[in-house]
């Protein structure tokens, strides 16, 4: 049992799987986000793919602020993402809605909709800051277990969910 | 069936995953290097395996779960067949049903991604398939078998008479390596594109799955090529590596085009050389 369980923390640190979301990013981050794919930084030295698909993919990583618009299409992606999942969120925007957090149709940074794990802070982050954030995720990955091994974490995550289900609840509204 | 064959396809089904994946590591790597990247390392596909087995199943309905599994058992039937030295037209069926059962598990669900990259996918097995089974024939027009073991004693390389039946078949290999510029269904680099067309609604332990079979149906290929040197080793192992590196050339050098241009090209081409061999081969015989 042991040498399965080092065998799966060994493969999900060696290839995480990236989804890319642009959540109204002015892609000043997005650019960057795809310059660690180039030759220059070439991220799939450490089994980083940037996949396409919510459903194959284990990070996922969010640029610009997020608006009543998308929030739901966010929570969607975040929602197909298959445990064990990590969330990083990219640039003054993501992480807290940067110049943007007082205008009237923006929630905030993406922790308001989902849970955020890793904050990249930079307008725009530096490519080498975000696969720092990359690697800080995986920690992180390597730590969570599948919702069916552990009863406890599933019961936090449940409740997470909850918290974030309800959220219109507690929102302030112009 | 003696004690011999059975360890034998033992052997089979066992080492040939293990093979797929390296060869698809060593292929990984190659890759970046045309690319001027360094590339992940060689056990990267196992990695990228190991953790899709490890994570939360996550399904549309379960005839993807049925459908998966079918693909799997049928790609080690087909190779456990051909280590038995079966019927070549018999493994080729087995094979095709496993690729068929992955098309339903797509075309399962609702999904538009999955929906396009199974038409797609149907579209590949129609361009390869009729391809292969000429390969076949040209083989039994010269052994005068489909037997596997018949071919195996044939006494010269049935690569030096059949030239350009093995470019035929390379084709097939292309197709089903989903290698440029045949890659239309779900492309083995390009993770984006239809989000990886039939493979969208997959998740999980499900594509881990899939990717399993597909390194079995990798094995499977390369060892019908390797039908065409037979005769030493050494000739084999050529014959295969160079093949393989100029699948990866070409995989670097060409752009991919639309399933119109793929089926003209690959039935006029592949059809023109197959009957181009076949007439040396009759030239030959008078």
């Amino acid at each position: 049992m042991g040498f399965f369980t080092k065998l799966l923390e060994t493969s999900r640190v060696k290839s995480p799987w990236i989804v890319h979301f642009d959540c109204g990013s002015c892609n000043g981050c997005d650019i960057e986000i795809l310059a660690c794919l180039t030759p220059i930084y070439d991220v799939e030295r450490f089994g980083i793919l940037n996949i396409g698909n919510p459903k194959h993919a284990d990070i996922l990583i969010v640029s610009g602020t997020v608006n009543h618009r998308n929030a739901k299409v966010l929570r969607n992606v975040y929602d197909q993402m298959p445990e064990p999942r990590a969330v990083i969120a990219i640039g003054a925007c993501g992480t807290s809605g940067g110049i943007f957090r007082e205008a009237y149709n923006v929630v905030g940074g993406v922790d308001k909709v989902i849970p955020v794990d890793v904050y990249v802070p930079g307008c725009p982050a530096k490519p080498e800051a975000i696969i720092d954030g990359v690697v800080l995720a995986l920690g992180k990955l390597k730590e969570q277990r599948t919702a069916k091994d552990t009863d406890s974490l599933a019961a936090e995550l449940h409740q997470a969910r909850e918290f974030y289900a309800n959220r219109a609840d507690r929102q302030v509204v112009e | 069936m003696d004690i011999k064959s059975i360890i034998f396809v033992i052997l089979a089904l066992i080492f040939a995953p293990v093979a797929g994946g390296f060869l698809a590591g060593i292929d990984r790597r190659l890759t970046a290097w045309c690319q001027g990247r360094f590339g992940p390392p060689i056990l990267q596909p196992f990695y990228d395996v190991f953790k899709l087995l490890g994570k939360d199943r996550q399904v549309v309905n379960t005839w993807q779960i049925f459908c998966a599994h079918i693909y799997l058992i049928s790609s080690m039937l087909s190779l456990a067949l051909f280590a038995m030295q079966s019927d070549l037209l018999m493994i080729f069926f087995v094979m095709t049903i496993g690729a068929v059962f992955m098309v339903i598990g797509a075309l399962s669900t609702p999904s538009p991604y999955s929906q396009i990259g199974a038409q797609r996918e149907l579209i590949q097995m129609l361009t390869y398939e009729p391809l292969l089974v000429i390969v076949f024939v040209g083989i039994y027009f010269v052994t005068g078998s489909f037997k596997i073991s018949d071919i195996v004693a044939y006494d010269r390389p049935i690569f030096l008479i059949l030239p350009l039946l093995y470019l035929v078949l390379t084709f097939a290999l292309t197709i089903k390596l989903r290698k440029s510029p045949f890659d239309i269904s779900a492309c083995h680099h390009g993770h984006q594109e239809i989000v990886r067309g039939v493979l969208t609604e997959y998740s999980g332990p499900y594509l881990a799955i899939l990717e399993i079979a597909h390194w079995y149906d990798i094995v499977l290929i390369l060892a019908i090529c390797s039908l065409f040197w037979t005769t030493s080793a050494i000739g084999m192992f050529f014959l295969l590596a160079i093949t393989y590196l100029a699948e990866i050339v070409i995989d670097n050098i060409t752009p991919r085009l639309t399933w119109k241009w793929m089926l003209t090209y690959v039935w006029a081409v592949g059809i023109t050389l197959s009957l181009f061999n076949m007439a040396l081969l009759y030239a030959k015989s008078f």
